[in-house]
């Protein structure tokens, strides 16, 4: 586009000087190898992103990213030793438990004799590797897009789980999918995974991300679910990575015909969360939902950007956001449906819903639809404000304390959002966590 | 006894209560009548507590106690109920978590232990059951998706459960069929106590044929302008407001 040599910031140079040294001890076949390639080349040409990049207009990375964080090392037993002390302290989600330490799986942490019958579980480091069909056939086609998060990701990739559930498998547990980064210091870490749900199959899968408050760590995940015929996903990501933590998350989602999909994102506690989701409808009568909730405090950073591709007709569409934004927190919600020319009889609605409970507090809304076909039903909203002060006065005037009536408006405020959730058990620990989060605020 | 001194207030500049001076005795019902903007429901925000308003002089003395100093949460649990014109809703809180949140809070400020669950549930049902109130609304989100008359018993049950020593209604029978009315004026004629004082706003003389006052005051003008016994409201049904909306000017 431009022969002028852009001006690389101090990370963009850490992370461009990083690569040709890595790629040697990264996993993979050739294949592999020349996917990584392909991605770092791209990265060489955009650079982190920034807020000229319309997609990442309120996100602004490179400003963000002060300094690249060296890559994660593999980690060692005290490091797993860690992780299992991390996990213990934060809030339990039942189910199998498969975690990923570092961006490497690890066995040590997770319970695959515990492991259904109709489903496997590999190391997709290994994968990388051994040429594992799923890597060739799937990997890169639910998260595709030119993407300076999805390049990075793709050239370090270090490894994660491939999760296969057979056809007609109802899988009635959880899986409990959970993300750790250990380490004294600030490390940046690209874990992956692959999910396979077979036609007529149903699957929870719980995803966490824990860290310790300290360290800076930099963390970028890909998460690609391909959801069969007929099948029924549900999916909810916990975000509470560590206080220092920039966390930036990319989610695809490729669903087939007759088949529903619910995806939750709820974050609570890392410095900055970038939480990006591309769900593709492939086939025809299929539901998705896309929701998610922010309690921000401090100088906090969530974004929610969404590409809903309704690729195919009769398909039903709900993003549904909330974001509790304390102090001088920063909420971004983007959400944006496409409705192809073939895909008649699209019903997509996105509603945005922030409360700001402070004046420096910010929320940025963007809704986007591009419609190309002519019979489709679409809609966007968005509330911003403070809690209502006729409100807040009925309740205390019925004893409820400031602090307690606020914490009460704010608990169903967020209530709310997380109806979307169909697990009891998950629903339930996340509420612990609101008021966990409403406690900490009073 | 609550007494009302003097009382000067104004929200945005503009003058609403001018001097009103005016006392309940304990287990009192004292009705305050007047037309359209005479600052009746002022009158009522302003002894619970909200914050809109401004007061530029006078006193509100619940039992000796200023309550002006008093945050409204703080009021409640002095014994200060606003059963609201307009009661709001509130979606995502159910109706029975509410209830225990302000029954509890209010204990709190007292000093009182937490009622026992089973205590608690059984204290609302027998409140509800007076009240027609079936159990699936208590599960409901406060209020909400309530009729005008529903909203208004659930005013009721709340006054009953927190026990106040003093209770003001405001305009309770607005939106209500006569079915309802009964059903709201049984709910607070049970409260009546002899010890327990009610300040009963209201529009029309037609709540007082159910809720019968001690005494009736008629506000005109940001004060009181004629108080007697409860034939003063069968007065102003013969003859209107018109006397008073020039009395006081």
């Amino acid at each position: 586009m431009t022969d002028v040599t852009p001006i690389r910031t101090a990370a963009e140079s850490a992370i461009l000087s990083r690569f040709p040294q890595a790629k040697a001890s990264l996993p993979g076949t050739p294949a592999v190898a020349a996917l990584r390639e392909q991605a770092f080349g791209s990265f060489v040409e955009t650079g982190l992103p920034h807020r000229r990049v319309e997609k990442w207009k309120y996100t602004d990375l490179r400003a963000m990213m002060r300094e690249a964080a060296p890559l994660a090392a593999a980690p060692a037993a005290a490091d797993i030793a860690a992780a299992e002390a991390l996990l213990a302290a934060a809030p339990a989600f039942d189910g199998v438990a498969l975690t990923v330490v570092n961006g490497r799986f690890t066995p040590e942490l997770s319970d695959l004799a515990a492991l259904p019958p109709g489903v496997s579980v590999a190391d997709l480091g290994e994968a990388l590797g051994s040429g594992h069909p799923l890597v060739g056939e799937r990997m890169g086609r639910a998260a595709s897009a030119d993407d300076a998060a999805l390049a990075l990701n793709a050239a370090f990739m270090t490894g994660g789980v491939i999760v296969t559930v057979a056809d007609a498998v109802t899988v009635v547990s959880p899986l409990a999918l959970r993300f750790v980064t250990v380490g004294d210091v600030g490390a940046a870490t690209y874990p992956r995974a692959l999910l396979q749900v077979g036609a007529d199959a149903s699957l929870t899968v719980i995803e966490t991300h824990l860290g310790a408050d300290g360290p800076a760590h930099q963390t970028n995940t890909v998460v690609e679910i391909f959801a069969g015929d007929r099948s029924s996903l549900n999916h909810v990501r916990v975000n509470a990575a560590g206080a220092a933590t920039v966390d930036v998350s990319s989610l695809g989602v490729v669903l087939g015909a007759h088949a529903s999909a619910n995806t939750f994102n709820f974050v609570v506690n890392p410095a900055a969360a970038r939480h990006q989701v591309f769900f593709r409808f492939a086939g025809e009568h299929s539901t998705g939902n896309i929701s998610g909730a922010a309690m921000l405090k401090g100088r906090r950073h969530a974004d929610s950007t969404l590409f809903v591709d309704h690729a195919v007709p009769h398909c039903t569409s709900r993003e549904t956001f909330a974001h509790v934004l304390d102090g001088e927190a920063t909420g971004v919600f983007q959400g944006m449906i496409l409705v192809r020319p073939d895909a008649q009889k699209t019903d997509g609605k996105m509603m945005s819903r922030a409360v700001l409970l402070d004046d420096d507090a910010v929320m940025n809304n963007k809704p986007e639809l591009e419609i190309y076909a002519d019979d489709v039903v679409c809609g966007h909203g968005a509330t911003v404000g403070a809690l209502d002060e006729d409100l807040l006065f009925y309740l205390r005037a019925r004893g409820l304390p400031k602090p307690e009536a606020e914490a009460l408006m704010l608990a169903a405020f967020v209530g709310e959002a997380l109806e979307a959730i169909a697990h009891d058990g998950v629903r339930e620990t996340l509420e612990g966590m609101v008021d966990a989060w409403l406690k900490a605020r009073a | 006894m609550l007494e009302i001194r003097n009382l000067h207030v104004k929200i945005e500049d503009k003058k609403i209560l001018d001097g009103l001076t005016l006392t309940v005795n304990d287990g009192e019902v004292a009705a305050i009548m007047g037309p359209n903007g005479s600052g009746k429901s002022t009158l009522s925000y302003v002894i619970a507590g909200k914050e809109d308003y401004e007061v530029l002089d006078g006193e509100i003395l619940l039992d000796g106690e200023n309550v002006l100093e008093m945050d409204p949460d703080a009021r409640a649990a002095a014994g200060l109920f606003l059963a609201f014109q307009y009661p709001l809703e509130i979606p995502g809180v159910a109706t029975m978590s509410f209830l225990k949140a302000a029954m509890g809070a209010q204990r709190k400020a007292r000093g009182e232990e937490e009622l026992a669950v089973g205590e608690f549930l059984k204290r609302v049902r027998g409140a509800a059951d007076k009240l027609g109130i079936p159990q699936d609304m208590l599960k409901r989100g406060l209020n909400v998706g309530f009729s005008g008359g529903e909203k208004k018993r659930m005013e009721i049950l709340q006054m009953a459960l927190l026990e106040p020593r003093f209770c003001i209604l405001d305009e309770t029978d607005s939106g209500l069929d006569i079915d309802a009315l009964k059903v709201v004026s049984d709910g607070v004629n049970a409260l009546r106590d002899g010890k327990r004082s009610f300040l009963v706003i209201t529009h029309y003389q037609r709540l007082l044929n159910y809720i019968v006052p001690d005494s009736v005051h008629v506000m005109a003008h940001g004060k009181v302008v004629k108080s007697g016994g409860k034939e003063l409201a069968l007065e102003l049904e013969a003859n209107g407001y018109a006397d008073y909306k020039t009395l006081a000017a």
